[in-house]
């Protein structure tokens, strides 16, 4: 029998040279993204300066229960006795009424410091992430509270939904190193 | 009463702190704001490196080992990781729009790990053909489990749902090169199942998927997969394939009926001679068609660009912005608002918008020639009578899942052969 094996047929070699010119497209396309990569991966994050705490991120995050919740700056906060965040605009007594919380889950707690001091803190487990206290702390407080998206529940999609439902285009994707955008003082 | 007075106070004191924090007498320590960090990135890159090995054990288990039990097992697991367990994000199929953005906006950077889960599927599928498809994708897997009942798909019908994928790929590709939004993720059916809780909408669009992939196998692989059109044309080159049998085909049929996914091509039989003529005159008719496909396909896109065009957020906002100026809506939405508080010109958000629409007019243009060209093509090679000997798997179809290795009896040959090589060995 003769040798056959280093015979190549021509739909074999018109293949090869398709493959070789697909693999040569795809380590373009690779050189052209390398210079345009990061290390690390990226996570979504919330500007709170940008952010208008709509209530989107309450409804629209994939989970059941958002990842996104209201943090507390202290540093910032007036620790007032009159707080905006936390009771509602027309609440009959300064106290922890439900009746007079702006907070539809009773998420913050209010602690008496020292006259005439509150501190106010927010239960996680119970935050849904509406925004009805960082409204109410940025229309007349200090600002101090305000919404992020905590990553040890996110499960940062790659189009995350509460970004494409963000009204105000507060939603950014930051390196996963320093993944939150928090208050500092001075930005009242 | 008391907000009246608020009211009062905080006019007088805008731009600065309202109430500065206080000095506590009582030994009060400030508490610190937790900030859980996010994933490591070296989770990020173990994902990659599981990729990788289930990469290249589909490709063992398809090209060499030939079990289908083997694959099916290597399926559940990816069903589970890659699914269940990293909620499918980021995947492959998605990927592709991260690679996209970065691309053509010079201001994002795509993660490298986005990139690596981008292209391996892709070297992999050059070299061994859909073996991703087979046991690594858990949208894939998801939908080999319910494929109950299947019946087969005419080609006629076949090759033109194929096209409402190039479709969904050239509308991702439009979409993510101008940062407009990811549909590919924002309409991933079966995403939802994994994370166990998801868009309503989306979640009935996966049900009926999976309704569908009981009679149709894997109905979203075949018929939708944007990044199934991409590995189609990679897997028609590639290296090794998938075969039936590695002896050669006796032509017994007996296969015939075991491709749930219609990829299985006969052997052709000669052509008939008084077809001919027939057959010249309509690829001669099909050519010059080409053209006017292209310009109706480009003239189709045209119209529809306008529409494709309120994907993005800021023609969006700037369609709202004019409805309020120009008096044609009394109210105001959430957007509106917020574009009026920062400050920002409306003659800018306008420039913008009106810039985002010509870029994806111009894309959509392209995209229509590139779907009228593609109509004219398929319409070409379906009236051009290819040649086979064997039964084959099609490479572009074949999705490697290694269902049709049983059905052969020359592959229950080789395999007793083996059995009693080994047996002789000892």
């Amino acid at each position: 029998m003769t040798e056959v094996k280093d015979s190549i047929n021509r739909r074999d070699f018109v293949k090869g040279g398709v493959r070789g010119g697909f693999l040569a497209g795809l380590g373009g396309l690779f050189g052209v993204l390398i210079g345009k990569t990061t290390k690390n991966h990226t996570v979504w994050q919330i500007d709170p300066e940008i952010c208008i705490a709509c209530g989107n991120c309450a409804t629209h995050c994939v989970l059941e229960e958002s990842a996104v919740k209201c943090v507390h700056a202290y540093a910032m906060c007036g620790y007032c006795d009159l707080c905006t965040g936390y009771l509602m605009p027309e609440a009959k007594e300064l106290d922890t009424g439900a009746e007079n919380e702006l907070c539809p889950n009773g998420a913050i707690k209010r602690t008496f410091v020292e006259d005439p001091y509150y501190e106010y803190t927010i239960d996680e487990s119970l935050c849904i992430g509406c925004g009805k206290c960082v409204k109410g702390c940025n229309a007349f407080g200090n600002g101090s509270l305000f919404l992020q998206v905590r990553h040890d529940r996110c499960l940062n999609c790659n189009e995350c939904s509460i970004a494409a439902a963000c009204p105000s285009g507060a939603y950014k994707r930051i390196s996963a190193d320093e993944p939150y955008l928090l208050k500092k003082v001075g930005h009242a | 009463m008391s907000s009246t007075l608020i009211l009062i106070l905080c006019g007088t004191a805008l731009g600065v702190e309202r109430f500065p924090p206080p000095d506590f007498e009582s030994g009060y320590g400030l508490p610190q704001t937790t900030v859980p960090p996010a994933r490591e990135s070296v989770y990020e890159y173990a994902d990659v490196a599981v990729l990788l090995a289930a990469l290249s054990l589909s490709s063992y288990l398809v090209i060499r080992k030939r079990s289908r039990r083997a694959i099916f097992a290597l399926m559940l697991f990816s069903l589970f990781y890659f699914g269940f367990w990293r909620k499918g994000c980021v995947c492959p199929i998605g990927a592709g729009q991260n690679i996209v953005l970065s691309v053509f906006d010079n201001g994002y950077a795509v993660p490298f790990v986005v990139v690596l889960v981008f292209l391996l599927p892709l070297v992999f599928t050059l070299f061994f053909g859909r073996t991703f498809c087979a046991a690594v994708c858990p949208l894939g897997a998801i939908q080999d489990l319910v494929v109950l009942k299947p019946i087969t798909v005419p080609l006629w019908l076949e090759s033109p749902l194929r096209l409402l994928a190039y479709l969904y790929l050239g509308a991702a590709v439009l979409l993510a090169a101008t940062g407009s939004s990811f549909i590919i993720c924002r309409y991933d059916p079966f995403v939802s199942f994994f994370r166990l809780s998801g868009n309503l909408n989306v979640v009935i669009i996966g049900a009926c998927l999976l309704v569908t992939g009981v009679f149709v196998g894997r109905p979203y692989c075949r018929f939708l997969c944007p990044y199934g059109v991409i590995l189609r044309q990679l897997s028609r080159v590639s290296k090794w394939r998938v075969t039936i049998t590695p002896d050669d085909c006796i032509n017994c049929r007996l296969c015939e009926d075991s491709c749930p996914f219609g990829a299985i091509r006969e052997s052709t039989a000669d052509w008939p001679r008084r077809d001919y003529n027939k057959s010249k005159t309509r690829l001669a008719i099909l050519i010059i068609l080409l053209p006017v496909l292209t310009l109706s396909g480009a003239l189709a896109t045209r119209a529809a660009s306008g529409w494709l065009s309120r994907a993005h957020p800021t023609v969006r906002l700037a369609d709202r912005i004019y409805l309020e100026e120009s008096g044609k809506v009394a109210d105001t939405t959430d957007a509106s608002l917020a574009f009026r508080g920062s400050g920002r010109q409306i003659d800018e958000l306008y420039t913008d918008a009106s810039n985002i629409q010509s870029k994806i007019g111009l894309g959509s243009l392209i995209l229509g020639v590139f779907i009228g060209l593609l109509i004219g093509l398929k319409l070409i090679k379906h009236s051009i009578r290819w040649h086979r000997v064997d039964y084959e798997a099609e490479r572009a179809s074949c999705l490697a899942c290694g269902r049709c290795f049983d059905y052969c009896p020359r592959e229950q040959i080789r395999l007793k052969k083996m059995e009693e090589g080994a047996k002789d060995s000892e």
